[in-house]
């Protein structure tokens, strides 16, 4: 189910030149940010000083969930034939491999910029531009990262929960990780021609189309089903998220309530 | 005559030694490692048949009923999920939240099984952590990265029982404590408004 919350929430990297310096002053502020409330309390709790906010946007996000995304997402789902749904998720997967390359190479993890060297190669020039995943086929394993997790290795804290307008849940060091990802570590952006831009928006909005379609049980729960969507949204999120850094269970996991 | 003073004050000593080591040893279980995998691989193996049966949504509700009911502890876990609410209750009132909660959680984890259909679950190993065992898990689906879900599996119940699930870090006991809180909250600290409001939600 994390992969379903991640999926549905992390974004493609996409490129816009003219944002860049802007995107330096967001990033070195929202750094600062980050350092003065990087302090997320006891293990299995959560920090969300902006509370207030965070339902806005949470509300927000779901007006334009119902309205929009989850229509579409529907006829996207229902419509577009299976192969071709796997198609675009293979795509859009593939397209993110030089920034996942960046980002281990970041982390030091050599091993892993190997592995995502070889799913690039063979998926783009044995896969059809990366349509097919031959890598998976052949047993490579896939295992995403970005630059949030980099800056949880370099042991940055996670910070503050943030809900993001037309993302989700996040948080501080996370929300910095996405800005630092789409602007500054996508090096296939510095190589592809700038009209590309469009189209790999397209296969961008398809993939996240395709997950809400996917995942639609699970995601109408949690948004239309639960007593406060803000609440277990942010509970799902932080869970999955410390799971999927840590790849271990916390203290918290192992209460044992037999002994209470 | 001063050896054998040193010698029993030693043989003392050791006793004393002895008997803090057998107060601090971990308890003896009755469920090994082995069982406790044996029965994740029986519960998932049910759960699969369920899924991939073709059945009728409401049908298999009551296949996942029936199958909490076999292999999780519902009284512990609803017990914990209500947390410092339980101790107030009646016992009547208890009775109804553990009858309530079977009904709820079969379906809501019900659904969340439902969509592993088409996949293959795989033990991937077993370990004793205090008192109860951890049984590892990988569930892989189709063109998807696989995902782990844990079992936490204990005998302390009388009964070898599942007792807590973590998909992908995501804690049963957990949420449905925290979800059973807000739920609680709205119904005005009421068990007996809670309790309604569950059976409204299953």
């Amino acid at each position: 189910m994390k992969k379903v919350l991640n999926r549905f929430i992390s974004g493609g990297p996409h490129r816009d030149t003219a944002r860049r310096h802007l995107a330096f002053a967001a990033v070195t502020s929202v750094a600062i940010a980050l350092s003065g409330c990087s302090n997320p309390g006891p293990e299995g709790e959560f920090y969300d000083p902006l509370e207030r906010q965070n339902r806005a946007v949470h509300q927000f996000n779901k007006t334009i969930d119902k309205a929009l995304v989850r229509p579409t997402a529907n006829a996207y789902g229902t419509v577009v034939p299976s192969p071709v749904k796997q198609g675009v998720i293979n795509f859009a997967d593939n397209l993110g491999m030089p920034n996942r390359f960046m980002n281990n190479v970041l982390q030091f993890d050599i091993e892993a910029a190997a592995i995502t060297t070889m799913r690039f190669m063979s998926n783009t020039l044995f896969g059809l531009g990366g349509i097919l995943d031959v890598a998976s086929d052949m047993g490579v394993p896939d295992e995403d990262t970005d630059f949030g997790e980099t800056l949880h290795a370099w042991k940055v804290g996670e910070g503050a929960y943030v809900e993001v307008p037309l993302y989700g849940p996040n948080t501080a060091r996370g929300t910095v990780g996405l800005v630092v990802d789409i602007l500054l570590l996508d090096p296939l952006g510095q190589v592809l021609p700038n009209d590309t831009d469009s189209y790999r928006t397209t296969v961008w909005a398809l993939d996240k189309l395709g997950d809400r379609h996917r995942y639609a049980d699970l995601i109408d729960d949690l948004l239309y089903e639960s007593v406060d969507s803000y609440a277990t949204e942010r509970s799902y999120y932080l869970q999955s998220r410390r799971f999927e850094l840590s790849k271990e269970l916390t203290e918290a996991d192992l209460e044992d309530p037999y002994a209470q | 005559m001063l050896n054998r003073a040193r010698m029993n004050r030693r043989t003392a000593l050791a006793a004393v030694a002895g008997g803090i080591a057998v107060t601090l040893a971990p308890p003896v279980l009755a469920l090994t490692a082995g069982e406790a995998r044996k029965l994740v691989d029986r519960l998932t193996d049910e759960v699969m048949s369920v899924i991939n049966s073709g059945k009728s949504e409401s049908a298999m509700y009551v296949d996942f009923e029936r199958i909490f009911a076999k292999y999780a502890d519902v009284p512990i876990i609803a017990q914990t999920t209500l947390g410092v609410a339980w101790r107030s209750a009646s016992a009547s009132q208890r009775t109804a939240y553990v009858e309530a909660f079977r009904v709820y959680m079969a379906r809501k984890y019900g659904k969340r099984f439902r969509e592993f259909i088409g996949s293959e679950i795989t033990v991937t190993g077993s370990r004793q952590e205090k008192s109860f065992y951890v049984v590892d898990s990988t569930v892989k689906l189709a063109g998807q990265a696989p995902f782990e879900v844990n079992w936490l599996i204990s005998d302390k119940s009388g009964r070898d029982l599942m007792f807590n699930l973590i998909i992908e870090g995501i804690n049963m006991l957990r949420s449905e404590r925290e979800e059973i809180g807000l739920l609680l909250d709205k119904s005005g600290g009421d068990i007996d408004a809670l309790i309604a409001a569950l059976k409204k939600a299953a």
